[in-house]
């Protein structure tokens, strides 16, 4: 086996071991944390096929980000995982469905010289001070500027869409406003009091003591 | 394929990438550890204390100390954590911090990986640090471990993107996300460093570092006067050294990328005096002192304040550079940018 090959089966291997653990595990927390391993060797395999833009932007978006974010609210939730297993077998034919509809999209990629496919040829190895990012940089903002501006406006409208969705003014909400705070004054917050000295009875006492401690 | 032979150029190329690492990580142990020491001393100067002064001469030994009586100590696992993900969570933590290194450069050959998406791969290693936080927090199975590893997930990701902005900066000015390139872009004296162009950026980049890094005045995660001592608090011996290598490693790593970024590496600031790993030293240890000294000034930042400032104050300010940047770019002036 070649050196290339071994690096792919290991990774592979990895990859279907936290696939299975993402749905089998019993907790969500543990689920989610292999989600997040399935993701970096999915990372690995990428960077195997020399998309190393796409690899880096994997971890960088989903595991850097995304599943973070994810984490955060399943630790926060009680999830009753026998609760959620109820429906299991309601949904077995749906999801049943869906699992064949995949295996056969994989038939069709993996079987693909029965059905034509190997007249896209494979694609050259590139030199290695090829750079991905730049040629998927060039081709994003030139050959598919349109298609590229149009999904940035609708991630935009989702952006916007969630943020007026749960954006609600509450009334006791005890909301500073910073300028204002930034620029209160010594005046503003605090007085002082000049009183007159109380008279002791005896001791010399300098003659200006008051206002102090007031 | 199939037949078992032993390639020894690949066993070749695998023992020297091995001892590369092991010559990079070596020294960085070493500048972690002297780290601590530093900053105590120089905390305690700008105190009017003396610092650390018995073990050793003028307490140089101090970290050794420290190292040997940690390592000594027992690792306790609290009874409710969940095994495991406790003793995952500091490895966790110092992995993408001992990572990110492989592509940081020294001078323009003295580098253990130069890759060409260089920048990318630091911003993807160095956005895994966070979980081992999470992690700890969680599995500590304590509520003011679980209180600050929330607290600086949210600080985390908040500052990321004010950070990655910052690189976008660096990047359009570079033209290249190679760490090398970036230095070389960089040549030509003290006026031609990016710190110039990119003055706002650099400002953001080195405040979200100091906020990445859970250090003062960001340091809410640990926040001893609320929760004890955040996410680390249910830690003990080596494990809690592993978390504090961690946080010093990144402090480096930020400060070296800094350097790389906005003052030029181990380009000399005049041309008559020769480039050289003493300048990158130099530049590092010049931003490392900045960091102990915020930590000496700036008393700790409320929660909601820090929010603000990553969202809506970093985040706009990054935008607008960049855009004014990208078209300043097209302009006449387009060289000030380079």
């Amino acid at each position: 086996m070649s050196y290339t090959t071994s690096i792919f089966y290991f990774f592979a291997a990895i990859l279907v071991f936290a696939g299975l653990r993402v749905i089998t595990a019993r907790n969500p927390v543990h689920a989610a944390l292999f989600l997040v391993l399935a993701f970096f060797t999915a990372a690995g395999l990428w960077m195997l096929l020399e998309a190393e833009f796409l690899a880096i932007t994997l971890v960088l978006v989903y595991v850097g980000a995304v599943m973070v974010l994810f984490l955060f609210v399943v630790m926060m939730l009680d999830i009753n995982l026998d609760k959620l297993r109820e429906g299991f077998w309601d949904y077995l034919p749906l999801a049943g469905f869906v699992a064949v509809l995949l295996m056969i999209e994989m038939a069709l990629i993996l079987g693909g010289r029965h059905f034509g496919l190997d007249v896209t040829g494979v694609p050259a190895r590139h030199a290695a001070d090829y750079s991905n990012t730049k040629e998927l940089g060039r081709l994003l903002y030139t050959d598919y500027v349109y298609a590229f501006e149009l999904a940035a406006v609708i991630l935009l409208v989702a952006i916007v869409a969630a943020i007026a969705l749960t954006l609600r003014r509450r009334k006791d909400s005890k909301y500073i406003d910073p300028a204002e705070q930034v620029r209160v004054r010594r005046g503003d917050r605090l007085r002082i009091v000049k009183m007159q000295a109380e008279k002791k009875g005896s001791g010399p006492g300098s003659p200006d003591s008051g206002g102090e401690g007031a | 394929m199939g037949n078992l032979y032993v390639d020894w150029a690949a066993v070749q190329a695998v023992v020297w990438a091995l001892l590369k690492i092991v010559a990079l990580v070596i020294p960085l142990m070493l500048g972690v550890a002297y780290l601590t020491y530093a900053e105590r001393k120089v905390i305690g100067w700008m105190q009017v204390r003396i610092g650390p002064n018995r073990v050793g001469f003028q307490g140089l030994l101090q970290p050794i100390a420290d190292a040997v009586k940690l390592l000594m100590k027992e690792i306790i696992i609290p009874s409710g954590a969940s095994r495991g993900l406790f003793i995952l969570g500091p490895i966790l933590a110092i992995a993408p911090a001992l990572a990110a290194w492989a592509v940081i450069p020294f001078t323009d050959t003295l580098v253990v990986a130069n890759i060409d998406a260089g920048l990318l791969y630091v911003m993807a290693v160095t956005s895994m640090g966070v979980y081992g936080v999470i992690i700890a927090g969680w599995a500590s199975n304590s509520k003011y471990a679980f209180l600050g590893a929330m607290r600086s997930a949210a600080q985390i990701i908040s500052y990321e993107i004010a950070m990655g902005f910052a690189l976008v900066g660096v990047l359009l000015a570079a033209q290249s996300l190679n760490l090398v390139d970036i230095v070389r872009a960089q040549a030509g004296g003290w006026q031609q460093w990016y710190i110039w162009p990119l003055l706002p950026l650099f400002v953001v980049y080195l405040v979200a570092g100091v906020a990445e890094t859970n250090r003062a005045p960001f340091d809410v995660a640990e926040g001893e006067s609320e929760i004890v001592a955040g996410f680390h608090v249910e830690y003990s011996g080596m494990a809690f050294a592993v978390f504090f290598l961690a946080e010093y490693a990144n402090m480096i790593l930020v400060a070296a990328l800094t350097t790389l970024m906005f003052l030029g590496g181990w380009l000399s600031p005049v041309n008559v005096l020769p480039d050289g790993i003493v300048w990158w030293l130099l530049k590092t240890g010049f931003v490392l002192f900045l960091f102990l000294w915020f930590r000496a000034t700036f008393p700790r930042y409320r929660y909601d304040q820090i929010m603000r400032l990553g969202w809506k104050v970093f985040i706009p300010v990054t935008i607008v550079w960049i855009v004014l940047v990208s078209g300043m770019m097209q302009t006449q002036y387009g060289h000030l940018f380079h």
